[in-house]
């Protein structure tokens, strides 16, 4: 049985998953200190499963633990860049664009060094092994504790920042490196700056995922741990403690993956609808549909891809004002937050919000009732206009197609949203659709990705992509997926304009379930 | 600074920081799907305009005849650039290298293409070296090969083109013969690692003055200020678009073609260009746009009748954020909006089509104007 978590910003959820079948499920507060929430709600849902005593084979986590680090900038490390490129970049030192508060938090010392390859493949510089010496042994001075390495075209050819991290390994050693060509992606800057980002993490990401170990080791539970990345697959809890921003975006990736499981729906629009907003995204065969633009995170620009997400200021914490004489009210866009048990009308509070309409239309059943008694219909009637409204023009914008499509509703905040719906052909409301994220972290497959710029003119395109198919199948598998279940989900292939030859950028994709077999089934 | 041998009548235009963004914003628009991202040399620029410096753009009618000016741009491609970023130094050795050729001091520097990237590479090369922009350029768009430019058309010779790369390499290219400089320089640019700035089409005032399209650099910040203060305004940004647009000395003739989804990518390489065809499904209206393009958005036709077709621009934008996105970046499921405008007036004579029309890239169909396919003309 797959036991899988996820630790939000106000929850932090449980699901055991057998199969197809959600076993049991578990909400608990988080904590501060994060594995405080996760035993709790490991606790709560095994107890929930009772008699069945399951065997847990593996455990998921999706966590926005690290992103909300680094926008909070919360024990980042200072860092140390190293970017083989020649002269190329000189133009745009490292960091260019960041916010000067993480700019400071961080450091910006940098070495621009020989090295780096043309698109061709070629070395643009040759790699100079002293120049990188004297650098590491410069940042071992300086007592500098992460290092971030980027190569020009490291994607293509990832061999001279291997050297150079096994050089700075050997002049400072226990100096954490992350080398560009883990972050994937050509586009150097936001490579580079997601390189940075993640050196600034290591301690962060090595002390949250031990603190997960030892979480589950105390209650007995050894069952190998992975965490769920941006694109909805698992990474090892090894591997995400090395490489913690590859979990930036799994939030909205894991609640539309578990909408998708929930319902068995493969094109769809889910709303997830939390406290302070709702977000809206589109499934496209079982997955995400991926934005195109590029990706900021804590006010920095990285290439990540991420969910197409529309967030709109909707959601149970929702403030709503009214203007009695005018009998006119406006709903948000702020919101009570976290602090909605405390706020709200129905649990004593002196606000009101979008859940005491709710509970006051008949759509909630929470708080006490009592406490609404007296709100006028016309209140009623025009608050839950104006979110009909507010939840039909979201529909439609992130609709791919002209014709109704089914909607799911995943997060607490589903009450405020109607059963009838412009654009939506139903409304699904699937079971365990509150603990949504968790599911879609316990249902997640490995994977593994190539982007490389390739010249199609000898051996040949077909020869070319066959090996690329085969690469990054192996890469699913070294990332522990069954060979058998191992399928290509994307290649797309985009020949480089304004370059005359046969010239293509290849972007491939291969995912499958993960190898150890109880966990497959 | 030297003094600028330019006489305006109105104080001159000084760009700064928020200007140079609205700037790239909208040659992003004017590449009409080509020209790649501006974003790498807006950072340049940003981080060099922090400390309130500006750049002087300069009114290509009230050149001084004798002044000497240099156009610039880079050459290659777009996906490279992404990653092998610039050392600063290219442009300003081109320049210098323009001068001991010349034996001429340069007085100000213009964009041959205000499309794409390539409309803030004048910018940058600005910046280096202290000189104002001449607000014009050749294009008023992008195009994939340096003799489809109205400075070729009107007999102005290209040479000498000097390409400069990331290590210093200077390549010369002298010749007569405009589509022979394109021919070497992209070939010079494959061999340096596929991306060059380049200096060509450089000439004296008195003919920049008559063969440049004028205004096309304060169009294109007109039209990047308009989606910006729409966006700012929480306003539907093609409306501060297309108020922009009307307001445009060179493209004030434009509209939306078409709203819908993008159903179908087709992409190939022929020729050695790489070539595609993008079909969008529409929403509300229904029917179905297919979209050509090569580098560019070259033709967009409705259910098999034409809507636009180069030179006029095309260009696929974000139907919610008006972001133009570019050809390499067309995804199938995006929700799109198709924009067309006209180009600037010098590009549609005969003589100019035959260069950049749609024979020059193989259409059989003439060339019609956007605003007659779309009975724009009141």
């Amino acid at each position: 049985m797959r036991l899988g978590i996820d630790v939000g910003g106000t929850n932090t959820d449980a699901v055991l998953v057998a199969g197809r079948t959600v076993v049991a499920s578990a909400k608990r507060p988080t904590t501060a200190d994060v594995s405080g929430g996760i035993v709790a709600a490991t606790r709560e849902v095994l107890a929930a499963a009772g008699e069945k005593a399951p065997v847990i084979d593996c455990v998921m986590i999706g966590t926005t633990h690290f992103a909300n680090a680094f926008v909070e900038r919360k024990g980042l490390l200072e860092v140390a860049i190293l970017r083989l490129a020649g002269a190329s970049g000189e133009s745009l030192p490292p960091m260019s664009g960041w916010p000067d508060d993480v700019k400071r938090s961080i450091g910006a010392r940098s070495f621009q060094l020989p090295g780096g390859y043309e698109f061709d493949g070629r070395e643009n510089t040759a790699f100079d092994e002293r120049a990188v010496r004297i650098a590491a042994r410069q940042i071992r001075r300086d007592r500098v504790d992460a290092v971030a390495i980027s190569c020009v075209f490291a994607p293509i050819n990832r061999s001279m920042e291997e050297r150079a991290a096994r050089i700075v390994a050997e002049e400072a050693p226990g100096v954490a490196v992350t080398i560009s060509s883990a972050m994937g992606r050509i586009g150097f800057l936001e490579r580079e700056n997601a390189t940075i980002m993640n050196a600034a993490l290591a301690r962060i990401g090595s002390h949250v995922i031990e603190s997960f170990t030892a979480a589950f080791a105390a209650m007995g539970i050894h069952a190998p741990l992975y965490v769920s990345q941006n694109d909805g697959t698992l990474i090892s809890a090894d591997y995400a403690a090395r490489f913690p921003v590859l979990t930036f975006g799994s939030g909205p990736t894991n609640s539309m993956r578990g909408a998708a499981f929930l319902t068995g729906l493969q094109d769809a629009i889910v709303m997830d609808v939390g406290g302070t907003t709702t977000d809206v995204g589109a499934l496209v065969h079982g997955f995400p549909r991926e934005s195109s633009i590029a990706a900021d995170v804590g006010g920095v620009r990285t290439n990540f891809r991420m969910p197409d997400i529309l967030s709109i200021g909707l959601g149970g914490g929702t403030r709503i004002r009214l203007d009695r004489s005018a009998r006119t009210l406006r709903a948000g866009p702020d919101s009570v937050g976290y602090k909605l048990s405390e706020e709200a009308l129905i649990f004593g509070g002196s606000t009101l919000t979008a859940s005491d309409i709710a509970v006051k239309a008949g759509h909630a059943s929470f708080g006490d009732p009592s406490r609404v008694q007296d709100l006028e219909p016309w209140v009623i009637q025009e608050a839950l206009a104006q979110f009909r409204r507010t939840f039909e023009d979201a529909i439609d914008r992130v609709k791919t197609a002209n014709a109704d499509v089914p909607v799911v509703l995943v997060g607490g905040g589903h009450v405020l949203v109607e059963q009838h719906l412009a654009g939506a052909s139903e409304v699904v409301r699937p079971e365990h659709a509150a603990v949504a994220n968790a599911v879609g972290a316990a249902i997640a497959q490995v994977g593994g990705e190539i982007d490389r710029i390739v010249n199609y003119e000898k051996p040949g395109r077909a020869a070319i992509l066959q090996s690329i198919e085969k690469e990054v199948t192996a890469r699913a598998i070294a990332a522990g997926a069954d060979p058998s279940t191992v399928r290509l989900v994307e290649v797309e292939e985009v020949f480089l304009s304004y370059l005359p030859g046969n010239t293509a950028q290849v972007r491939a994709k291969a995912v499958g379930d993960l190898a150890s077999v109880s966990c497959a089934r | 600074m030297r003094p600028v041998k330019a006489r305006s009548k109105t104080s001159p235009m000084r760009l700064d920081r928020q200007d140079v963004a609205d700037v790239a914003r909208g040659c992003a628009f004017l590449g009409s799907g080509g020209g790649g991202d501006p974003h790498s040399a807006v950072l340049e620029l940003d981080a060099m305009l922090a400390n309130g410096d500006t750049i002087e753009l300069i009114d290509a009618a009230a050149l001084d005849d004798r002044t000497f000016l240099a156009g610039c741009g880079w050459i290659g491609a777009p996906t490279v650039s992404l990653e092998k970023l610039p050392t600063g130094r290219e442009a300003l050795q081109g320049l210098r290298k323009l001068e001991e050729i010349t034996g001429r001091r340069v007085d100000a520097v213009f964009p041959v293409e205000v499309g794409g990237s390539n409309g803030l590479a004048a910018l940058v090369l600005a910046l280096r070296s202290g000189l104002p922009v001449v607000d014009c350029d050749g294009m008023g768009r992008a195009f994939p090969e340096s003799q489809m430019v109205i400075f070729n058309v009107r007999g102005q010779s290209a040479s000498p083109a000097i390409l400069t790369d990331d290590k210093g390499t200077c390549v010369v290219v002298h010749t007569d013969d405009n589509v022979a400089e394109e021919r070497l320089a992209r070939a010079v640019a494959v061999t340096l690692g596929g991306n060059c700035h380049l200096i060509e089409y450089s000439a004296e005032g008195r003919q920049i003055k008559r063969n440049a399209l004028h205004g096309t650099i304060s169009d294109a910040l007109a039209i990047g200020r308009g989606l910006r203060t729409a966006r700012e305004r929480h306003d539907d940004p093609f409306t501060g678009l297309f108020e922009a647009l009307r307001g445009c000395q060179q493209f004030s003739h434009a509209g939306i073609l078409f709203e819908g989804k993008i159903v179908d990518l087709q992409r190939e390489t022929r020729k050695g260009f790489s070539v595609g065809r993008a079909v969008i499904d529409g929403f509300s209206a229904g029917g179905r746009l297919e979209i050509v393009f090569k580098n560019e958005n070259l033709l967009a036709s409705r259910d098999g009748i034409a809507l636009a077709m180069v030179p006029d621009i095309i260009t696929i934008l974000d139907r919610e954020t008006a972001e133009t996105i570019v050809t390499e970046r067309l995804k199938y499921g995006q929700r799109v909006k198709v924009v067309g405008a006209c180009a600037p007036a010098p590009l549609r004579t005969p003589e100019a089509l035959a260069v950049l029309g749609p024979a020059a890239f193989g259409f059989d169909d003439p060339y019609r104007p956007i605003e007659s396919l779309n009975g724009w003309i009141v």
